[in-house]
Parts: C-alpha cells; structure tokens; sequence
C-alpha cells in the first residue's frame, strides 16, 4: 500500500530510483543536488540498494561511466544541475545519439556568472537541443513520480531515448513535503526491469559510436527527430497508466481554469502553482484568466499549445532562462512558433522572470496579467521584458 | 552501391548507427593503396614469424608447411616486412611487375 | 601478497615459436596509413588479450581508421564516445558488468575491460578522466597509444611530445627549435596511483608487449600500459621504418621497457651499450632542425632519465631480491 510521508524532495527522488532497481549510479556533487547523491550512497552503503555507486571525478565523466553502463546494459541514473550540466552536455548529446535509456534528474539552478546557485531554467535551456526527452515536475510528488514514467519511457523498445526530470533547485529539493510513497510491489508493476535492445557483449559483438561520414550524417540525424515525436504517443500512454495504476494523471500541457479565458499565463516548473493562486484571486475579481503549465518539455507539445490558445485574446508566457540578443525567452519563442500559423492568433508576449532564485510572487502573476492588456494595445518594439528590474 | 558507403534510407539505420557486423572492414580492399609489394623466397625464409607479427595489417598467415604467405587483398606496401625480415628473404618490387 | 602477483601466479608466458595467439581481433581492412606502427602495437595487444574483452574507445586514429561507417575492424565489443573520456566510459562499462553479474542479471563473464586512448587523449585532455578511474580501482586495463602528438588532427603537440620535435604547433622557427618541454611522464603519474600494474611496450618487441598485455587484465584491478607508437606520417619517416624506430628508441635508453608491479618498477630490458640517441632520431624528419647542442642537451637527458629509473629500481627492490 501507498503511504504519505513528509520528506524533502531530494531524497523522495533518490528513493524513487532506488525503488526502480537503478544498477548503475555515477554522479558529482553540486549544489543544489546534493542530497540526492547522497541520499543515494546511503542507500547503497546501506545495502538498501543493490548498485554500483561510482563517484566519479567530474560531471563530464558522470555522463560518460552512465553512458558506458547503459551500453553494457545496465538501468542507470545520474543527477546534476546548472554547471555541472553545463560540464556534460557534450556527452548528452551522445547519450541520446547512442540511444541509451539513461534518466537524469535536474535539480534547475542558474548558470554562471556571476555565479548562483539559486534557482533558474537556465539548465533547461541548455539540454534543450541534446535530443534528451524532458518533463518537469512542479511539487514534489512530481519530482518522485516523473523518475518511474521516465524509466517506463526510456527503455520502451520504440523509445530508447534518455529522459531528464526537471524539478526546481530549493524551492523544491531542499523542501519537505507530503510525499506518497508507492511500495515496492506497485513499481514493480508499472516498471518492468530493463531489457535493452542493444548492448556490449563479448557474446554478439558490435561497434558503437562510429564515424558518421556525410553520407550517413543526416539519416542518423532524421532517426533522431523522428524518434522524439515518435515518443509522444509513448509518453502518453506510460502516464495513462501511471494514472490508471496510482490514481494521478499527468498531461504534457496542464490547465487550469482556461475554460472561458481570455488572457492566459503560461509557465513551466513550480511557479506554476504560485500562478495557480493568482489566478484564483483574478477570477475571484471576475477577471477571465487561465493558466497553462508546461510538463513535458521535449518533445515540445505544439499541439496542444495551438488548441489551447487559438482562440484566447493574450497570452504571457513567463521564461526563466533569458538567452541573450535573442529578443526573448525560449519558450515563449517556442509558444510563439506554435501559434504563428494560426489565423488570428493571439497577442502574446514574454515575461522574463525569476533568475537566478528571484521569487516569482502571487502579485507579479497578477500584474503580469493585468499588464497585459495595456500591452496589447501599446506600439511596441519589443515584445519581452524582464520583470521586477533594479533600475 | 549504397550499401557498400553506408548510405542508406534513415528507415534502414541500425540503433544507434551501431555497426552490428564485426569485422566488416574486411571488405575494403586496402592492397589498392599500395605501390609496391613485397615478395617472399621461400628458399630463404626460415618460418621465424618476424612478418606475420610485425604487419600492421595482418596480411600474413602460415601455409600447410608453415611458411608465412601474404594475403595481398590488404597488403599496402609498407615494406615494414622487408625491412625486418632478420634473413632478408622478402623485397619490394613495383606492383604490377612480375616480382 | 600483491594484488599483481597474486594475479600472475602462474602465468605462462607467450613465446613467438610456441604460444603464440592466432586470434586477431581486429579485422584487416583498417584504414591506417601504411606502415603505422600504432595499430600494430594495437593489433599486438589485442591479440594477446583476445576475445573476451569490451573496449571503451577515446577519439583518435585508432578510433576514425577503425570505425568508418557502415565499416568496423572491430570483431569485439567496442563503444566510442568521445576524446577525452575513455577511462570514464570503460569505468561505466565495468561497474554495469559488476553490478548485473551480482544482482544475477547476467553470468559472470571474466571480461576484460580495455580503455583505449592516444596520447592526446591520455596525457592531456583525457587525464582528468584516467586519474578518477584509477583512483577508483576499477577492474580495467588501459592502454595509452603514444605516437607523441594529435596525429589524427594533423600531428599538432600534445604533452608527450619529446623535447625539440617538430609538430604543427611547435614549429621550428626563428624563435623556436620545436617542442620547448619534455615529454610528461605518463607511467610514472599511473605509478604514483599506487595501481597493481603498470607497463610499457613497444611493438618492436611483441612477445615482451604481448606478455604485458595479457598480465594487465589478469590484474584484478586498474592496469595501466603506455605503449611506444611510431607514426610515419607525422614524424615524417619512411613506412618501412616504423619498426625499427620502435627498437632504436628502447635501445638508445630513450624509451625503457619497465614493469611496475605493486610497486616494485623492474626492469624488462636492460640496454647495457645505449646506442647514442642521434641513431633514434636521424630518420624522423621531425628531428632533422636539430643542431648538435640540442642532441647533447637530448642525450644527456635520456641518461639523466635512466639513471633515475635506475634509482626507482634499487629503491624498489626488496633487499633480499637484490642482485
């Protein structure tokens, strides 16, 4: 049986890969997600945990022992955020690249400089072309609940793609909260254990990672893309299940309250829930505002992005990654994208907010949305601001 | 053709572009690239195995009497053998020649 | 006992007339350039291994001439990621074989893990990766290609590249006689990591490199082998060359043949009459800026160098072994 317990959500993630029966862990230490490496020594030191934990001497080569172990065949989970993020990318390209089912919880924080370790999106932003598929949870029953669908996915035979959890640093890690518990018995009966399709074996040798010549470059780059959108109809299912089975259904766009809206916030991670209040104040006032939170990342869920919003008036997107000289944030320019084909689409303009662990409050969602409609009728030349600024 | 240069429909590319078939490099003629060949006199080689161990490209194998042959499909002509034959029994001589 | 010893114990040592292996697991077909003494050393050290073994490939000649799509000279296990990241991948690979075989998820195999890297990908930009691995104790042998520069980027320096050689970014010039630095010392830095085995070869000699290769995996825990690997092109040699350039730079003293076993270093191949070190480098263009000071400065290194291994040799030694 389930069980609620009160705990932080770092350690509810490391528990949640442990109850996946990870084989492999290789992960380095970095503020904010710590905890869950070493929750997860613990955990093997213990002998609560039948794992490899190898700590290894840098991001760079956390990514590269994950990658080995997943060739070998192994269910592998690693851990990091913002510079050591920044440290890997090259090998997460390759990960996916290699199609390996690693799954990688990201405890978000800001990127250097000036240096922060204080919460941001800045690391999302950075994953984002890799072809890693990615969700992000906004509580913490999400930080824990995403590790078993993002296993359930990677490893699926038409999936075989590396998965990022994205949960936000501190606001969510290093916060307690009331957490279910699923026991043993349940995972056991959503998460099948690993049986990779390919793997490094002295038994059926095979060459993995070879030179990609121009002939061959851009059908292994097609393969790629394809398998990414291909995923979705996976991703989906592995969630109706995970509803059917524990009673939560997740969505890749969650809305809240759009029903008759006219101005709509669209946010992704934790914020959302802070927008969630907003909005309760804004319709209490009589104000026609929805919320749309963005839970799965990549593949980007353009579709329902274009259902949603087509026939709303204004639309605030609210990034906290700021791109410089990109007049903008990613992804706003990514719900733009989206809408651009639409006749009469939407005004829509982007809110930068919350870098590098500024809090987003209650109130700023409710000037974002009233602000909105000034917006909409000024002459303006540029289509973003960064809020709550210092001038 | 295409199979040979690899360059295939994105629907045929094995996971992960891996090559699933050991050894397939066997397949490419590398004795195209050379401009001299080497050649061996049987009455002077002594089977002592200094060219079968010394070949980059694992062009020499033993016969039924042990004498070490040359497999010229791959030989490219580095006279690495001749060099180090300790008997000199082998020597380059122009490809196309008679040797 | 010694980790190492305990794992030689009874070793039967290959010969060229009697044990030779036959097994080649690296197929012909390569795309090396003639004469390359790396993937000689490599076929020898593969041969020695054989079969039962994954290598974790670094970026690099071995790694683009052996795998061209849809081509591989591999008949074994072999993952390429990227250049500077072989021991952490082949770390990868040993700890999953670890983890699967204790939790009954597959049989125990005896595979030997094999990190595979130049000199490039050793000394310099992978060093950080192969200090972690070894200082971890991984279950690896691996094997370090020292042709003394990037040679697959077009023969640009590394930090093994010996003193007064000419690469694309140490040109001779009016300002520069070439590589300003001495070559580092790489089996040294593995021997400072207190590994059961260290090693280096060269294929000039195969049967004592082929001997190396196959203790190193017998050694239940980190091995480390630094094979010497003349490059014809990018030194600037004739092909036929490679070899015997193997053999001048072991004895000319250049390059010892060492073991380091549980930290005793023992010598191989004592070079009793050193040829003088302008025998190794006259053939290899590489050298040819070279004036007569800047030999003397190289010969008296390479005695300055074996003098010391000497040292390390006797300080080594346990009395009673002495001679």
């Amino acid at each position: 049986m389930a069980k609620r317990i009160g705990v932080e959500v770092s350690i509810a993630v490391a528990d949640a890969a442990k109850q996946c029966n990870v084989d492999v862990i290789a992960a380095y230490p970095i503020t904010p997600q710590t905890h869950i490496v070493e929750h997860l020594s613990e955990l093997v030191a213990d002998g609560e945990l039948d794992a490899e934990f190898i700590p290894v001497e840098s991001e760079h080569s956390a990514m590269s022992t994950c990658i080995g172990a997943s060739a070998a065949g192994a269910r592998t989970f690693t851990a990091t955020s913002s510079q050591g993020l920044a440290l890997m990318v090259e090998i997460l390209y390759i990960a996916s690249a290699l199609r390996l089912p690693v799954v990688m919880s990201m405890v978000n924080r800001a990127l250097s400089g000036p240096i922060s370790i204080w919460n941001d999106h800045c690391d999302i932003m950075l994953a984002r072309d890799t072809g890693w598929i990615q969700t992000v949870a906004e509580n913490g029953q999400e930080a824990y609940d995403l590790i078993f669908h993002a296993y359930r996915v990677a490893e699926d035979h038409r999936v075989l793609l590396p998965v990022i959890v994205n949960l936000d640093g501190f606001t969510l890690s290093h916060v307690i909260e009331p957490i279910e518990y699923f026991d043993q018995a349940q995972v056991d009966g959503y998460l099948k254990p690993y049986a990779p399709a390919l793997r490094l074996d002295p038994k059926h040798p095979i060459t993995m990672g070879p030179v990609g010549m121009p002939e061959v470059y851009t059908e292994a780059r097609k393969v790629q893309e394809e398998t990414i959108k291909a995923a979705r109809p996976v991703i989906e299912e592995a969630w109706q299940a995970f509803g059917d089975q524990f009673g939560r259904y997740y969505r890749p766009l969650e809305s809240y309250r759009m029903d008759d809206a006219e101005t709509v916030l669209v946010t992704m991670g934790s914020i959302g829930e802070t927008a969630m209040t907003a909005v309760d104040e804004m319709r209490s006032m009589g104000k026609k505002v929805g919320l749309l939170r963005i839970r799965l990342f990549r593949p980007f869920p353009v579709e329902e992005l274009r259902q949603a919003l087509k026939d709303v008036k204004r639309v605030g997107v609210i990034d906290r990654a700021l791109p410089f000289g990109a007049s903008g944030g990613p992804v706003a320019a990514e719900v733009r994208s989206a809408l651009y084909h639409e006749v009469g689409r939407p005004f829509i303009y982007n809110f930068i907010a919350g870098l590098g662990g500024r809090d987003v409050t209650v109130e700023n969602f409710e000037e974002m949305a009233s602000e909105l409609e000034s917006l909409e009728k000024s002459e303006l030349t540029e289509f973003y601001k960064i809020i709550n600024v210092r001038e | 053709m295409a199979k040979e240069t690899g360059a295939i429909s994105w629907k045929e590319l094995p996971l992960g572009t891996a090559i699933l078939e050991p050894g397939s490099s066997s397949k490419l003629k590398t004795g195209d690239w050379r401009s001299m060949k080497p050649v061996t006199d049987r009455e002077c080689c002594i089977k002592c195995g200094m060219c079968y161990i010394f070949c980059p490209d694992m062009v020499y194998s033993q016969d039924e009497e042990g004498y070490y042959v040359q497999n010229y499909y791959y030989c490219k002509g580095c006279g690495i053998c001749a060099h180090e034959c300790p008997k000199d029994c082998i020597t380059m001589v122009e490809e196309g020649s008679d040797g | 006992m010694g980790t190492a010893a305990e794992a030689f114990k009874g070793f039967k040592k290959y010969s060229l007339k009697k044990n030779l292996p036959m097994v080649e697991p690296l197929a012909p077909g390569h795309r090396a350039c003639q004469g390359c003494g790396e993937v000689l050393a490599l076929r020898q050290v593969m041969k020695a291994i054989g079969e039962n073994v994954i290598v974790s490939s670094a970026t690099g000649c071995m790694e683009i001439v052996t795998s061209p799509w849809p081509q591989t000279a591999w008949r074994v296990p072999w993952l390429h990621v990227a250049f500077e990241n072989a021991a952490a991948v082949a770390s990868g690979v040993e700890a999953a074989y670890k983890a699967m075989t204790r939790k009954g998820k597959i049989e125990d195999t005896n595979t030997t893990f094999l990190a595979v890297a130049g000199d490039g990908g050793t000394a310099d930009i992978g060093l950080q990766a192969l200090s972690g691995a070894l200082e971890r104790g991984h279950n690896f042998v691996y094997l370090c290609l020292d042709n003394e520069a990037y040679m697959n980027t077009g023969v640009q320096r590394s930090s093994s590249t010996p003193y007064g050689a000419m690469t694309t970014t140490s040109p001779p010039g009016k300002l520069s006689r070439g590589q300003e630095t001495w070559k580092k010392d790489l089996p040294a830095i593995a021997a400072a990591h207190r590994i059961p085995y260290v090693a280096t070869g060269s294929p000039a000699f195969p049967v004592d490199l082929m001997n190396k290769a196959k203790k190193a995996s017998l050694v239940k825990g980190p091995a480390y082998l630094h094979v010497y690997s003349p490059c014809c092109t990018g030194w600037r040699m004739a092909p036929d060359l490679s070899v015997e350039s193997a053999r001048l730079v072991v004895e000319t003293r250049v390059f010892p043949l060492y073991e380091v076993i549980d930290g005793q270093w023992i010598l191989s191949r004592d070079i009793k009459k050193p040829k003088p070190v302008e025998d190794y480098l006259k053939p290899q263009r590489r050298f040819s800026h070279l004036t007569a000071e800047d030999i003397k400065i190289i010969q008296e290194r390479v005695d300055a160098n074996w003098e010391r291994l000497m040292k390390l040799i006797a300080a080594t030694t346990p009395e009673d072994k002495t001679e």
